[in-house]
């Protein structure tokens, strides 16, 4: 709860320094209070506390909001390199984006839908924002507006199904939900099913999976690079929170119902997902399509959560978000030189800069799941916790999936060592070479000694 | 803690590399790998002082999922990891007096590659076998890629793909064996022990065939390799012909025969059978090669389909020679892709057709090739005849006819070879004013000592005999 009340504060002075004139500040305050915020978060560490019947601050949403908070403290590292040269909307960006992590951690600690659905659309508001946020840029505005759209969209299935299932059980609280249908288990309303798999649609459009995923590549196409990071990991890793939360705490005593449309999801996002990015060129569609992929392999997670793998989705999504954010960091000095966001803006790397080449080479490993790095880990704990649960087609097809996988993220190590380096000079900076590594590290590490995560639950 | 030392030398060496430059690189890459053989052969004195029995380290890694460090080394590993580590010092110097791009980073993922296989042969834990198989992949992709000669790209990416699919399939097989087995454990004595039913065991043995028929490569698998050997830089074709393809071989032994038994028993002879066509296949396509190094690369296949040959009659002669000659075939392949960097570096081309008389220009060079050639077409008293005959014996008591067709490698050998060689070296120059300077100081060490070497090991191979002996007895029960 602390958590939640300091980030919105953070998020109101950011608003108020524009006023008192106090725009330097921003920068510094915001990682330090990030910063403290995250060693805060750590104090409710088994507290276990329900606020009202609407929050509820437990192991789990700690340990999520922990990883939100570090996926938005690496942002604003970069932001202030990102936006130096657009000092006058500072402010405006960061309230904005200091919203967003405002909605993820509503998404993680919710125990009554009422307040999922408030943190779900203070999420995608802000972002709806911050996609369109190149004003003067056709496809920002493109970007913004589509999500916008769609997103309004989804919202609607949301709420409409919530409405359903209030009607049906007379409860906006979790568990009431989840006890409906054992007190009623002979007469179930029809209500409640419907609205089920209305909330089950609006959650499958959240994390981009099949076949509600149009909107992604787009809208990361058109958002600003920074923006992008920031969707593809921490709405990713909220939306999947709040998904998982809801399948195991709200839907799990009527599983053999849902689990034959999340199976044939999962199936359909793997297969979309890894096929489509086959073909791209462009960078930023070319991880939407990856990030729609890895959303196909965190669905085989909410399918397994009879078994309660908390575990294996924090660390795949952590492993996920580190490698993510490690290929913007270098993707932004890349595009930014090149003018250009296609995958042939890293020509020649590999001899111009081959630091930064390696480091993008250890992101795609990453993001292809070869070990010693997070993915690696992230696919098996993922693979085992599937097939122990009977999902012996989908484990197969997901496997297929990263065998195809390989050959997209080559694509860019390719373009880095394969081909004739351009004029373009690429140039660095700090902050960007410090995210770069700390997300390395921690995909290096991890992967090396899983314990740390894989313990926690 | 002898294997960890062995083990972590190579990591060491690698980091280290990165910070030197230039010609410091060769130098330290050299003296590392140096150590690293001097460390091996004390870890051999060891090994038989102790009455072979395996170094053996446990160590708790993951709690849930259970994964532990476990290495061990017992008869077959030791061997592999002599191979590897003579080898390595070998392909360094083969690089001396040769000019490479930043060298330091070639080196290092040389000796990454080192760590890597040193992983594979000693790991008995299901799961970091497998983190030390891909991670051997990262390496020798990156050195046949950025370091490759034309079509680099598509041939390198093929390679990668070919063998992750591979991976792949293995990965998910110890994925059904893991929660299959009785207590979550990817332990190779509880894999052993507790073999998975026998309904399951078909289509997990092809799960791992697969992947290992294709790192060998057996025929059908095989598409990927010659074109990688024949553009990846020649220190990363030593690499991959030499010790990494018996990653496949040895894993045969390691991890399939004894992880399912029922289910190779039950395809070994259409197993056997698949290697023993690529035995005859290969021979046959390598006499029509016009190009040195594929000539090499097809010669190879045909070779380690023999090995695998001999694994599957799961004979003790049979799996015996396989080891032999695993031994065998590393150095003397080495040997030959040496000899045909040699040749490229003086006259810039891998043409048979266009080459001849090199023997006047250079009769030291002459006289070494033409010992490797010999050793390849398994003459006695070279370290590939020992082989070849245990080999082909163990085949036979398997089946008299398939010995037979796989007896035809030792014709069809020597006529590829001996041409290969008559047209390079004898007769007069194609070229006009040929200037084919002999050996330099790198050269002939790396061809002299694998020269001893053939004849060592042609002559005396019982200690490599008595090594794999108790382990290979333990493994047939």
């Amino acid at each position: 709860m602390n958590t939640l009340i300091f980030t919105s504060l953070l998020g109101f002075f950011c608003m108020v320094a524009e006023i008192l004139n106090l725009r330097k500040l921003i920068g510094p305050v915001l990682v330090l209070g990030l910063a403290l915020i995250f060693g805060l978060n750590q104090q409710d560490w088994n507290m276990n506390q329900t606020f009202y019947g609407m929050l509820q601050v437990d192991n789990f949403s700690v340990a999520f909001g922990s990883l939100a908070i570090f996926i938005t403290l690496l942002v604003f590292i970069l932001s202030s390199e990102y936006y130096a040269d657009q000092e006058h909307h500072i402010s405006d960006y960061m309230t904005i984006l200091c919203f967003v992590l405002v909605g993820a951690l509503m998404m993680f600690s919710f125990s009554n839908l009422t307040m999922l659905f408030l943190g779900i659309e203070t999420l995608s508001i802000a972002l709806y924002i911050m996609a369109g946020s190149k004003r003067f840029d056709k496809r920002s505005n493109e970007a913004g507006f589509k999500y916008f759209l769609m997103g309004a969209f989804a919202s609607g299935f949301l709420l409409f199904g919530i409405a359903l299932v209030f009607g049906s059980t007379g409860s906006f609280d979790i568990q009431k939900i989840a006890e409906y249908p054992i007190l009623n288990s002979q007469n179930i309303s029809p209500l409640y099913y419907t609205g089920i798999v209305l909330i089950i649609f609006a959650m499958l459009f959240k994390v981009s999976a099949a076949p509600f995923h149009f909107w992604a590549p787009d809208v990361y196409e058109g958002a600003p690079v920074l923006i992008t990071a920031y969707m593809s990991t921490l709405v990713k890793v909220a939306a999947f929170a709040a998904f998982y939360k809801l399948v195991s705490a709200v839907f799990v005593y009527s599983t053999p119902h849902f689990e034959f449309v999340l199976n044939i999801a999962a199936i359909l996002t793997l297969a979309v997902g890894n096929l489509m990015a086959l073909s791209q060129t462009n960078f930023k569609r070319l991880l939407a399509y990856s990030g729609i992929s890895h959303a196909g392999y965190l669905m085989l997670i909410i399918l397994s959560s009879k078994s309660q793998p908390v575990a294996a989705l924090l660390y795949y999504l952590l492993g996920y978000s580190v490698s993510t954010i490690a290929a913007f960091a270098v993707a932004m000095p890349v595009f930014k030189a090149a003018n250009s966001e296609n995958i042939d803006a890293f020509n020649g790397l590999g001899t111009k800069k081959p630091v930064l080449a390696a480091a993008l080479s250890i992101a795609m490993l990453g993001l292809a799941g070869i070990p010693p790095f997070m993915g690696f880990f992230g696919k098996y704990f993922i693979f085992t916790e599937a097939l122990q649960n009977g999902f012996f087609i989908t484990t197969i097809v997901a496997i297929v999936g990263s065998m195809i996988g390989i050959y997209y993220y080559f694509k860019v190590i390719l373009a880095m060592y394969g081909q004739p380096a351009n004029e373009v000079k690429v140039e660095t900076t700090f902050n960007y070479n410090l995210v770069l590594w700390v997300c390395l590290a921690i995909s290096l590490a991890l992967g090396l000694y899983p314990a740390p995560i894989v313990n926690l639950f | 803690m002898l294997s960890l030392i062995l083990l972590f030398i190579p990591l060491l060496a690698s980091l280290l590399l990165l910070l030197t430059r230039g010609n410091t690189s060769r130098i330290v890459a050299l003296a590392f790998t140096v150590v690293q053989l001097g460390a091996t052969y004390y870890a051999y004195q060891v090994f038989k002082e102790q009455g072979f029995q395996p170094f053996d380290i446990q160590m708790v890694w993951v709690v849930k999922p259970a994964i532990n460090l476990h290495f061990s080394m017992d008869g077959i590993s030791m061997l592999m990891v002599i191979l590897t580590n003579l080898l390595l010092p070998l392909i360094v110097l083969s690089g001396f007096n040769r000019e490479i791009k930043r060298p330091h980073i070639f080196y290092s993922l040389m000796l990454l590659m080192q760590f890597a296989l040193v992983g594979v042969f000693i790991s008995f834990d299901g799961f970091i076998y497998y983190i030390f198989w891909e991670l051997a992949l990262i390496p020798i992709y990156f050195i046949s890629f950025v370091w490759g000669s034309e079509n680099r790209a598509q041939v390198t990416l093929k390679f990668f793909i070919y063998t992750l699919a591979g991976s792949l399939l293995m990965l998910f097989g110890f994925v059904f064996l893991y929660t299959g087995s009785p207590n979550h454990s990817l332990d190779w004595n509880i894999l052993t022990s507790n073999p998975t039913c026998n309904c399951n065991q078909t289509w997990v043995f092809w799960l791992f065939f697969i992947a290992f028929a294709i790192k060998i490569p057996i025929i059908p698998f095989h598409t990927w390799q010659p074109d990688t050997y024949r553009s990846a830089p020649t220190q990363g074709t030593m690499l991959l012909s030499g010790i990494m393809l018996k990653m496949g071989t040895y894993s045969l032994i390691r991890w399939l025969i004894p992880i399912v038994p029922a289910g190779t028993k039950e395809w070994q002879a259409v197993a056997i059978t698949l290697c023993v066509i690529g035995v005859v296949y290969a021979s046959i396509i390598a006499i029509k090669q016009s190009d040195l190094k594929k000539l090499f690369a097809y010669s190879s296949i045909a070779h380690v389909g023999l090995i695998s040959a001999g694994i599957f009659s799961l004979t003790l002669s049979g799996m015996q020679g396989s080891l032999v000659q695993m031994l065998a075939h590393g150095i003397n392949v080495v040997g030959l892709f040496f000899c045909a960097d040699i040749i490229f570096n003086r006259t810039q081309s891998y043409q048979v057709e266009g080459l001849g008389g090199i023997r006047l220009a250079a009769p030291k060079f002459a006289t070494w090739f033409m010992v490797i050639v010999l050793a390849s077409v398994a003459l006695p008293l070279t370290n590939g005849f020992v082989g070849e005959i245990m080999l082909l014996y163990g085949i036979y008591q398997f089946n008299i006819w398939l010995g037979a067709f796989a007896g035809l490698t030792i014709i069809l050998g020597a006529v590829y070879m001996l041409r290969m060689y008559q047209k390079v070296m004898l007769g007069e120059s194609l070229m006009d004013g040929m200037n084919f300077p002999d050996l330099l100081w790198n050269e002939k060490v790396v061809l002299i000592s694998i020269g001893i070497m053939i004849f060592v090991t042609g002559i005396y191979p019982k200690p490599i005999l008595d090594l794999t002996e108790p382990a290979i007895k333990l493994l047939l029960k």
